[in-house]
């Protein structure tokens, strides 16, 4: 299983996600002016500060030169997973549905919260149980997620314990995938809840459900895998 | 040298911040009139900002040897060896007077300012830490606004670098009104062959700039701004801020240590104050060389802008770096890949002159140890006020108040309550490496690759320097030290900010002096060695001066992670027990007598350092060999304000009975004379400790050691001298919370 793990100018989290995906894998980093994908299984989109987060969040790192390729990759069924900034360039991208709006408090917010696994039949969490409760950081000051009309409830993979919504997310939606159920965004953040020394080890749960999903059907060809 | 229009005179020099006296003696060294370039590089060169001119001969006798230490003061950031190869670099500065002009980008900017020094060492930034001072904020509507901007600042520069915002202080005082306290710490880990000196060498070689643009932002920063008293009109003073962009401080960050990770790097430097005058000039003062450099190549934000304006500028977010002219090419493609400007814009010479040059035309040649090296160091002339300089602060609590609703004010005040509301704003996480976080324990704790860990944690406390600058002084080094055994650390360096008011006044001079006498006393007592810090003068205002403030900065190492201490009672049926004092606390110069509006006292209780460090040993030790279940030093508030955080830190009661202390170590039980000295008072050296009876016992044999309660249920219950009084745990947590309504 190999990790890619994008880095844009101003991603802050791509090395812990890269360390974090290590644990379960090989992982390496991904350049955004690339457009090669170094045969990955799976990319990684890493929080952080993208571009500066100037415009919008997320905004101006959708139209890097990698994400060429990843969305390719996506359509294709490959695994995408995006972490906080991540899931704001999915989103961007027209990769997951919905947007992510300021924060209600209007300020950053780093706590460690609950996070409630709602299904756990996904490539990202199979490493779950359904209605287990994962201790994760957020921290962000762009994280109430606003699904799309007509939104379907089933693609709310995670959200927030009863009383834990660090910023007003409708319907304390923490996580959503797409349709096809390959690509994940979050606002926690697992890759800092791999280790109980450093506050939890519960994030290493949706790294270890992505190797578990690996090797792919053979649908998702042409990736170096077969 | 090629001349157009009329050369400056002493009025422009004084204007610039020069005395008299220091144009005519620049008039001396160059053997002419400076002209207009050379004039603004001496005005900011030999500012108190830069030349530390009032405080040099003072920090001299500060001790700053230390078998840890692998840089000393001098460099951009003082290091220390942590072992495993690593070296640690960390240094403290203050950006307070551009915080209290504009408190967003002057916190914003101080961090990014600290962050660059650390880098410029070669060294990774791990963390950040700050330490606050403001008005009251419930008096004052301008306290709330510069402490609300100030928290933003710096959470929008350190969570966008990626750096974590591990830790902190924050404290309010009437005279920090209008002369806020904005000091930002960092530290940074690097191989330790891999870190760099500053130091320009080998004529020929190319002198590099890159990073952001250059504007005409923070002109006259270092002299107008950071070297002479706040007063009316500061608004005006806007322009003198830097604004910073920390999109562009990630991508510098990067880029530099990529640069030294190639090895394309003889000398790295960041620019700061006085931009790239101070810069290009301490290169090469330090390298006992000259510099050659062309403004017209440097890349500018603006069209137009004068050569004084190139360099003077404090433009944020670039560096300066010396490449061997092989290595140039090489070393551009690399800031083009950070998409970062790299221009070549001069050279080392051999010359010991800083030459200007504006294409072919030279604007200004000057000696560069005129520059950097003799600028007038001043006596100052310390005198004793005869009368106190500072009014009683005003009384909020009610005179009749018992201990019940005293514990509770104690909590809701601004000083004690809890910081989560500022500290939320930060990511203490990023790097992964945190393995105790703000209100885990007294201090921040960050894991290193070997197993072992790194401690930090900064400290000061004006009111107690005021009221004794010596000894207020020294029980801010034991604050540290102390907060460093809480986790099992001990201290390998020290870095310092002083931030006092104008030292051309007799008892500012006197506290200054004094503060440093403590500094450098403590310091020795403690083995600790002085790796660095910065000067912050003129901190006054109108109404006065502010509290004489030195905020003190440590780093430790703690041999094994899995031992770090937790502030917080961890367990049911633990014992309770106050460690260290030998002799009662007092009340006067603590949190309760300002609460009570009571006059700061003329000094403070004299401390046994001896016995102190004693203490700390054995404290340090009982954590590391993990024998305590929790430890928490007594500080602001006293005993009593300690265990209630401990109670709240570890979401746990306790039942204290101080009428008949239980002696773990025998016949040292001593029944209190005064209960509201003994819950109340302050003095350094004292930790709240739970654990079993044996490892307390253990630990007694060692330091002084009462057993005053046990650990368990849903309340703080005390009974001391015939009076019992309870807190429900919510009680104390509503108490606690008073801060977050400031931040709704």
């Amino acid at each position: 299983m190999k990790f890619g793990v994008i880095r844009f100018p101003g991603s802050c989290d791509e090395v812990d996600a890269q360390l974090a995906a290590a644990r379960v894998g090989e992982a390496v980093l991904l350049w955004h002016a690339d457009l090669d994908l170094q045969g990955v299984d799976a990319v990684i989109v890493p929080g952080g500060f993208s571009y500066g987060d100037y415009l919008r969040v997320g905004a101006i790192a959708r139209f890097a030169p990698i994400m060429g390729p990843v969305t390719e990759f996506a359509r294709e069924g490959g695994l995408v997973l995006g972490i906080c900034n991540g899931f704001q360039v999915l989103c961007e991208a027209g990769l997951l549905p919905g947007a992510l709006l300021p924060n209600v408090g209007l300020r950053f917010v780093c706590r460690q919260v609950g996070v409630e696994v709602l299904d756990a039949e996904t490539s990202f969490t199979r490493a779950c149980g359904a209605g287990d409760v994962l201790s994760i950081p957020v921290k962000h000051t762009t994280g109430r997620y606003h699904p799309p009309p007509g939104f379907d409830p089933a693609l709310a993979v995670l959200r927030y314990a009863p009383g834990e919504n660090p910023n007003g997310s409708e319907h304390d939606i923490a996580g959503v995938r797409n349709e096809e159920g390959n690509v994940l965004g979050l606002m926690p953040h697992p890759e800092h809840a791999v280790d109980e020394r450093t506050g939890s080890a519960d994030g290493l749960a949706l790294f270890a459900s992505m190797a578990l999903t690996y090797p792919y059907p053979s649908a998702v060809g042409g990736h170096g895998y077969a | 040298m090629h001349e157009t229009g009329t050369l400056p005179g002493v009025d422009e020099a004084v204007a610039l911040g020069l005395t008299r006296e220091e144009y005519a003696l620049v008039v001396e060294k160059l053997g002419r009139p400076p002209n207009e370039v050379e004039l603004a590089m001496f005005s900011l060169l030999w500012s108190e900002h830069c030349a530390y001119k009032h405080s040099k001969k003072l920090l001299r006798t500060l001790p700053t040897d230390g078998a840890h230490v692998v840089m000393g003061p001098g460099e951009n950031a003082g290091a220390v060896d942590v072992g495993g190869g690593l070296a640690c670099a960390f240094k403290v500065e203050s950006h307070n007077h551009p915080s209290a002009v504009e408190p967003f980008q002057g916190a914003a900017t101080g961090v990014g300012g600290i962050l660059r020094d650390i880098f410029a060492l070669g060294a990774r930034p791990i963390a950040v830490l700050d330490s606050l001072r403001f008005g009251e904020p419930e008096a004052s509507g301008r306290s709330r606004y510069l402490l609300d901007r100030a928290v933003a600042g710096i959470g929008h520069y350190g969570n966008s670098v990626g750096v974590p915002t591990v830790g902190g202080e924050v404290g309010f005082e009437g005279p920090y009104e209008h002369n806020c306290l904005v000091n930002a710490m960092a530290l940074g880990v690097a191989p330790r062959e891999r870190l760099i000196r500053s130091a320009a060498a080998g004529a020929g070689n190319v002198v590099v700039l890159f990073g952001a643009a250059t504007g005409r932002d923070g002109i006259g920063g270092a002299s107008v701004l950071a070297s002479a008293e706040l007063g009316e009109g500061d608004e005006e003073k806007r322009p003198t801020v830097q604004v910073g962009d920390p999109f562009a401080g990630k991508l510098l960050l990067e880029c530099s240590l990529e640069l030294l990770e190639r090895g394309l790097l003889v000398a790295l430097q960041d620019l700061g104050a006085a931009g790239l005058t101070s810069s290009a000039s301490e290169m090469a003062s330090k390298g006992g060389v000259g510099i050659d450099l062309d403004v017209a190549r440097v890349p500018l934000r603006e069209s137009g802008m004068e050569p004084f304006e190139i360099m003077v500028s404090e433009s944020q977010e670039r560096m300066l770096c010396v490449v061997e002219p092989d290595r140039v090419d090489e070393a551009l493609a690399v800031c083009a890949r950070w998409e970062l400007h790299g221009t070549a814009i001069g050279a080392v010479t051999d010359s010991g002159r800083m030459r200007i040059f504006a294409g072919d035309e030279l604007v200004g040649d000057v000696p560069v140890a005129a520059l950097v090296d003799e600028c007038p160091l001043y006596d100052l002339a310390p005198a004793r006020p005869s009368r106190p300089l500072y009014p009683a602060p005003a009384a909020t609590l009610a005179p009749g108040a018992g201990v019940e609703e005293a514990l509770l004010a104690l909590l809701r005040a601004p000083n004690l309550a809890s910081r989560r509301a500022l500290f939320e704003q930060y990511d203490c996480l990023v790097q992964s490496r945190t393995v105790r976080r703000p209100e885990d324990a007294d201090s921040a704790v960050l894991a290193l690759p070997d197993g072992s860990a790194l401690a930090v944690t900064i400290d000061g406390d004006g009111r107690r320097v005021a009221a004794d600058p010596y000894r207020g002084t020294i029980e801010a080094v034991l604050e540290g030290a102390a907060n460093l055994a809480c986790v099992g650390a001990e201290p390998l360096g020290l870095t310092n900010n002083l931030n006092f008011g104008n030292p051309e006044k007799p008892h500012v001079a006197w506290q200054l002096t004094e503060a440093v006498r403590g500094l450098g006393d403590a310091c020795r007592a403690l083995g600790v060695p002085v790796t660095g810090g910065n000067v912050s003068l003129y901190n006054e205002a109108v109404a006065g001066p502010i509290y004489p403030t030195p905020v003190v900065g440590m780093v430790g190492r703690l041999p094994d992670l899995a031992h770090a201490g937790v502030a917080g009672f961890a367990r049911e049926g633990d014992l309770v027990a106050l460690v260290g004092w030998d002799a009662a606390p007092a009340l006067a110069a603590g949190e309760l007598s300002k609460l009570r509006g009571e006059p700061l006292p003329g000094g403070l209780p004299g401390v046994d350092l001896e016995r102190v460090v004693a203490t700390l040993a054995a404290v340090r030790d009982a954590v590391r060999a993990g024998a305590l279940s929790s430890c928490h030093d007594v500080a602001r508030g006293g005993f009593l304000v300690a265990v209630a955080e401990a109670c709240l830190a570890g979401g746990v009661g306790a039942e204290l009975d101080l009428g008949a202390p239980m002696s773990a170590s025998g016949g040292r039980a001593r029944a209190p004379d005064d209960p509201w000295t003994h819950l109340f008072g302050e003095r350094p050296g004292g930790f709240v400790v739970s654990g079993e009876r044996a490892a307390l016992d253990e630990l007694g044999a060692r330091t002084p050691l009462d057993v005053f309660g046990t650990v368990g249920g849903g309340a703080l219950e005390l009974a001391v001298g015939g009076v019992r009084a309870a807190w429900s745990l919510d009680a104390l947590r509503d108490a606690h919370a008073a801060l977050a309504a400031l931040f709704p």
